[in-house]
């Protein structure tokens, strides 16, 4: 009567029996790598829009402020995206025949509203507001990076809870004094470990509450 | 699928029960009343057996097959799956006024019962998600009721009818303005001869001013009007009192001593949000006084107000006119032969009002026949009222004629343009008329109204109507103040407003509602603007006139006899009105107060009717009135009158959308003119059928003969002894918890909130407030029947005493917020915890359904989502533009509870920490709080200790609900106290 199993089944129970037991491990790396990969998370991935809107130049060669386009960003939850007409004022005299800029052209004259894909996408049961953060000392560059270096704008940040938690367990070390909230260059400074809980108490910023649920979730 | 409830309340156990009982004792159902075992079941389990739907046991391979259908949708949707790309669409020039992503709110008016009602709506970058009472409103006063709350669901209802249609054909305006042009230039020549319009009473003074314009064009063209809730009656009970038209202006405020005959002032009356709130404060204890009104009732149903009343008396419809002339005559102001029936009661009401001279009030319902209102004026003269609790205006009234004058035309051939401005009369016309018949009569039909109803399909033109929020209109209020309508959204399809309808056939130049408008109010540009930001049009209150009564002798033209037999009596449907809200999910799944009732209107017949047909909830019966028949489901309702059946009429409509269809009874079929409001000698015959009927009433059951959860008291004793409450209820010490001192330490405010249930009427306003501000999906008929309603605060009505007259409480639950939460502790995944301000979070992302916390919470305010229930909302354009984009939808399988609107208490949250302020006393109201028209809701920071809610919670008043339990609830009661007169016993009551 023939063998049923071969020498080398044994080979294959043996590789089996590790790959049972790693294979878990496994695939919760694989898991985790592919999570926090750019590419589910898109970090530093620049999203096609209808016009390739540069910040860079915006904000660097032309020295415009964050709050002449993103005009709610003081007042609102949301920072506000420039209506046509903000791109407009400008580019109703500079540019006026690119190609590049006929989407705006056409926005204002068809009066079909343009249509930008979003870089900054939170999941609808997380409730981000601007105004609080740059009332309380968070600046733009904190979670946007350097925009004002981005030719075309991408995501810097995963925006994943962990990331969010970092800060909010710990603001001290990202608080900032509130003339540096649009300051894009901003860093840490040396001394930040004694500034960040000082400013802390100074704009009234309790760590505590920081970490609610409700403080995002509702 | 087998029903989840059995209709049967055993009513001899009930009775058997009653005999032997000593003290209060509450009940929500006769079902528990009789303490049955399906009783007991639904006390102590979440949902009753059998919830799943499968059968009452759930067999290896039924749950084999439901875990792995759960798998498999784990495994599809926690796959590898990616952030969709979205996009953002920025304004192509942005409203100066608006700050994207804060809401603006708009002052405006809803037309409802012939009247305005001011409201303020919020709008979030153009689309409006949130009605509330407009504070400047002298009606309104800030809070709303349930139709105010659900008009926002009809205007993104996606039912509406879209464009214009000529028979089954779809046209367009500018074919029918080509039709109409015709039908107009004949009917010039004719002046107007066979001209007829038809409306419901006009609330716009534009639309009055468009109508007397067109009659003035063709001087024998006629206006009719038609209300299926109708205030003839009252009109025509002030014209016998007085020789002319006023209209009654209550102040319930004043008034000490108050005597409703059939009359449903908190609720079925164009002012009953002021009455609600003035007679809330007439008796609201926890402000400080310790006086009280005194409200008796005498009604066939129990409505309301008869459920806040000190003494509530059923009495069949027919035989309360002899009641009131009794009582006239015992005031001297009739002439009348005594009712030596109720004597003990008339005698004590007599005395009571003779002893209030000047604060008391007579009050007669719509349903009640003219002389009756000629009474109750004559009382209210005889007493001393005029000029105190009682004063009249004179209404703008146009001469117009009645729908049966133009049934006569119709049927004579006379009319030969016919237009049906709003309203759906072929479906609520009494039916002898024939009305749809009638319709057809006309040489040329038009009917404008938002969806295409029973008149639409009898009319050769439909033309859809704008809704209030999206048109440009005026309406008067009772007491007459003009609010300027303004649209908040534009029409989001192609429809006109009456205004414009009318201006096509007057061929104005105005066509556009904003200038026909404008040009009626000839002011100023800035009074102008200043009226349409207020919502109210300053100084445009109806003067007072003195005016005198004359007597009305009681005879049988002012008192028809009683006729014997059984008494049909037509109201309006508590959730639907007249049938206009019908495809209105919000209204129909609202549980109707008293019988609990969702999704039908069942015949109400009282216990003992019930006993002597041997019929018990659901039964269908054949009704026979008039040589009609109408088969209809019963439901037996405590207190309802005996030998009295009240239809509710609204439901069962043909016509309607998608929500509405196929639900209800039509019960307009036994209507005819003769038998308007009510009428005897009807005949109900048992048929054999039943039919399942979703009641909410045996659902979220807390209390069992050892936990009480009412605490209820009478006004003598209060003053005798304050505490009287404290003394009643175990409170377990502060200290004494599974949780180490300290563990948690609460930072920043503390919410809490207060319900206060003597002033509480009961108007489900809170529940339509919370369903709209929260996003809260409409389940249907059949997840209703098994429990799974969603909505996050109840009202629960509590029943004491004898079922055939027994004292009623109503009860708000929302979630108690729990300091010693039960909920958090059985959370396995953390998605239920605390925050740093005493809120009971429920966190959606995070919760897996495993449903632990429901079945522990002992107030079962927790709602699961079984289903995608908000499925609907998510994928219908339309209702997505409805949605609150503060809060959450929520997705299947995540369990939602009472957030006390976090959203709300975030937003001042963050404004008050970005001006480094605290958030002040009011700075946030929970929507149900702001739609309370009583203020029995008050919400505040209970860290400070001056705030309105601290001081309620330091109340002698206070309890906690099941505060032996030691959840240490945020949400906490003020006892109901009544004010029953010292000369009836308190069998009376009972």
């Amino acid at each position: 009567m023939a063998q049923i199993f071969r020498r080398s089944s044994n080979t294959i129970a043996r590789l089996l029996v590790v790959c049972g037991v790693l294979g878990p491990f496994g695939l919760a790396w694989a898991t985790y790598v592919v999570y926090w990969s750019p590419w589910t998370t898109r970090v530093g991935s620049e999203i096609s829009q209808p016009v390739p809107f540069s910040h860079k130049h915006h904000v660097q060669d032309d020295g415009i402020d964050c709050r002449y386009c993103h005009t709610s960003v003081e007042k609102s939850g949301f920072a506000g995206i420039p209506s046509t007409e903000i791109c407009m004022t400008c580019h109703s005299q500079l540019w006026t025949q690119a190609p590049l800029l006929a989407p705006v052209r056409d926005s204002l004259a068809s009066r079909r509203r343009l249509r930008w894909n979003r870089v900054h996408d939170l999941p609808d049961f997380v409730f981000f507001d601007h105004s609080i953060h740059i009332a309380k000392g968070i600046g733009c560059s904190s979670c946007h990076g350097r925009v004002d270096e981005m030719a075309l704008t991408s995501k810097q940040a995963p925006l994943y809870m962990k990331w969010c938690l970092d800060c909010h367990s710990d603001p001290a070390k990202f608080i900032r004094p509130r003339e540096d909230i649009f300051n894009m260059a901003w860093q840490p400074p040396s001394s930040q470990s004694s500034d960040g809980p000082k400013l802390l108490s100074q704009y009234h910023v309790n760590p505590t509450t920081l970490q609610d649920c409700s403080t995002c979730h509702r | 699928m087998k029903p989840i409830l059995s209709n049967s309340p055993a009513l001899s156990e009930a009775r058997e029960k009653l005999k032997g009982l000593r003290g209060p004792k509450y009940w929500r159902s006769l079902e528990e009343l009789a303490d049955t075992a399906r009783f007991r079941e639904m006390l102590e389990r979440e949902f009753p057996a059998g919830w799943w739907g499968g059968g009452e046991g759930l067999g290896r391979r039924d749950f084999l097959r439901v875990m792995g259908a759960s798998l498999a949708l784990a495994g599809l949707t926690s796959s590898c799956t990616k952030q969709p790309l979205q996009a953002i669409v920025p304004y192509i020039d942005q409203p100066a006024e608006l700050v994207p992503g804060r809401p603006l709110y708009f002052a405006t008016a809803m037309p409802f019962h012939g009247f305005g009602h001011g409201i303020v709506v919020t709008s979030w970058e153009g689309h409006p998600t949130k009605i509330e009472g407009n504070d400047s409103h002298p009606i309104s006063l800030g809070g709303s009721n349930i139709f105010m709350q659900a008009a926002l669901l009809d205007l993104y209802d996606p039912d509406r009818a879209q464009a214009v249609m000529h028979g089954d054909d779809a046209s367009t305006w500018q074919n029918f303005l080509g039709a109409l042009h015709g039908v107009m230039e004949r009917q010039k020549g004719r002046r107007g001869a066979g001209l007829r319009i038809l409306t419901e009473t006009a609330a716009s003074p534009a639309l009055s001013a468009q109508m007397e314009e067109l009659l003035a064009q063709y001087p024998e063209a006629r206006w009719h009007v038609f209300d299926a809730v109708s205030r003839q009656n009252c009109h025509e009970g002030a014209r016998l009192a007085f020789g002319k038209t006023v209209e009654a202006q209550y102040s319930f405020d004043k008034a000490r001593v108050i005597v409703a005959l059939d009359s449903d002032f908190l609720f079925a009356h164009p002012a009953a949000l002021r009455h609600a709130r003035q007679f809330a404060d007439g008796r609201r204890v926890s402000a400080g006084s310790d006086a009280m009104n005194r409200l008796y009732v005498v009604e066939p149903t129990p409505t309301i107000t008869g459920s806040a009343a000190d003494h509530r008396w059923p009495m069949r419809s027919g035989r309360i006119g002899a009641f009131a002339a009794a009582l006239a005559a015992r005031l001297g102001a009739a002439g009348a032969p005594d009712d030596t029936e109720h004597a003990s009661w008339l005698s004590a009401a007599a005395a009571d009002l003779q002893a209030n001279r000047g604060a008391s009030i007579v009050i007669a319902g719509d349903s009640q026949p003219p002389a009756v209102h000629a009474w109750t004026h004559a009382m209210n003269e005889a007493l001393g009222n005029f000029g105190k609790t009682v004063r009249f205006s004179e209404p703008k009234i146009p001469n117009t004629g009645s729908l049966s004058e133009l049934a006569a035309d119709l049927a004579a051939g006379k009319v030969e343009a016919l237009f049906i401005l709003g309203g759906n009369p072929v479906f609520s016309a009494p039916s002898d008329l024939e009305f749809a018949q009638r319709v057809a009569q006309a040489g040329f039909s038009a009917h404008l109204s938002a969806d295409a109803n029973e008149t639409a399909a009898s009319c050769q033109w439909h033309v859809p109507e704008s809704h209030f929020l999206e048109s440009w209109s005026d309406v008067r209020a009772i007491d007459g103040t003009i609010s300027i309508v303004q649209p908040l959204v534009n029409p989001l399809y192609n429809t006109v407003s009456a205004h414009e309808l009318l201006a096509a056939m007057l061929g104005s130049a105005e066509t556009a509602g904003y200038d026909i408008i404008r040009k009626h109010w000839t002011g100023a540009e800035n009074d102008w603007r200043q009226s349409v930001h207020d919502g109210v049009a300053a100084k445009t209150q109806s003067p007072f006139v003195e005016v005198k009564a004359a007597r009305i002798a009681f005879n049988n033209s002012t008192q028809p006899a009683e006729a014997a037999g059984l008494e049909l009596v037509f109201k309006p449907d508590p959730t639907l009105w007249d049938g206009r809200f019908a495809n209105n999910g919000w209204l129909q799944e609202l549980a109707k107060p008293m019988t609990k009732v969702t999704w039908e209107n069942p015949a109400l017949i009282s216990p003992a009717l019930a006993a002597r047909n041997q019929l018990s909830n659901g039964d269908i019966v054949e009704l026979k009135a008039r040589g009609r028949t109408l088969g209809i489901p019963i439901w037996i309702t405590p207190g309802q009158a005996d030998d009295c059946v009240t239809l509710h009429f609204g439901n069962g409509r043909e016509r309607v959308g998608g929500v509405g269809q196929g639900v209800g009874t039509n019960v307009f079929a036994l209507r005819e003119s003769a038998n308007f409001h009510f009428e005897g000698g009807a005949e109900l015959r048992k048929t054999g059928g039943s039919k399942m009927i979703a009641s909410t009433q045996l659902f979220h059951n807390v209390q069992s003969a050892e936990r009480q959860v009412l605490r209820e008291g009478i006004l003598a004793e209060y003053r005798k002894d304050p505490d009287f409450v404290q003394k009643s209820v175990e409170q377990p010490p502060e200290d004494e918890t599974l949780y180490n001192a300290g563990e948690f330490a609460y930072a920043g405010p503390r919410w809490g909130m207060s319900i206060d249930l003597t002033t509480c009427i009961g108007c489900n306003a809170c529940i339509l407030a919370c369903q709209s501000e929260n996003n809260i999906p409409v389940v249907g008929r059949e997840q209703v029947s098994k429990g799974r309603s969603m909505q996050w605060i109840r009202v629960d009505d509590y029943f004491r005493g004898n079922a055939d007259a027994p004292a009623i409480t109503h009860m708000p639950v929302p979630c108690m917020q729990c300091e010693n939460a039960p909920c958090e502790l059985v959370c396995p995944v953390g998605a239920t915890l605390h925050d740093h301000e005493g809120l009971n979070l429920q966190v959606y992302n995070r919760c897996v359904g495993t449903r632990f916390c429901s079945n522990n919470c002992p107030y079962k305010v927790r709602r699961f989502n079984f289903l995608f229930f908000a499925k609907a909302d998510y994928h219908t354009p339309s209702l997505k533009a409805m949605l609150n984009p503060e809060v959450t939808v929520r997705w299947r399988g995540v369990m939602e509870k009472c957030t006390y609107c976090i959203q709300r208490i975030s937003a001042a949250r963050i404004a008050a920490q970005e001006e480094d302020r605290p958030i002040p006393d009011g700075g946030v109201t929970p929507a149900c709080a702001q739609a309370c028209p009583a203020r029995a809701i008050v919400f505040g920071d209970l860290s400070d200790p001056q705030s309105r809610a601290s001081k309620l919670r330091r109340h002698s008043l206070r309890y906690s609900m099941l505060g032996e339990l030691n959840t240490k609830p945020r949400t906490t009661y003020l006892a109901k106290l009544t004010n029953p007169n010292p000369a009836l016993s308190e069998g009376a009551h009972a």
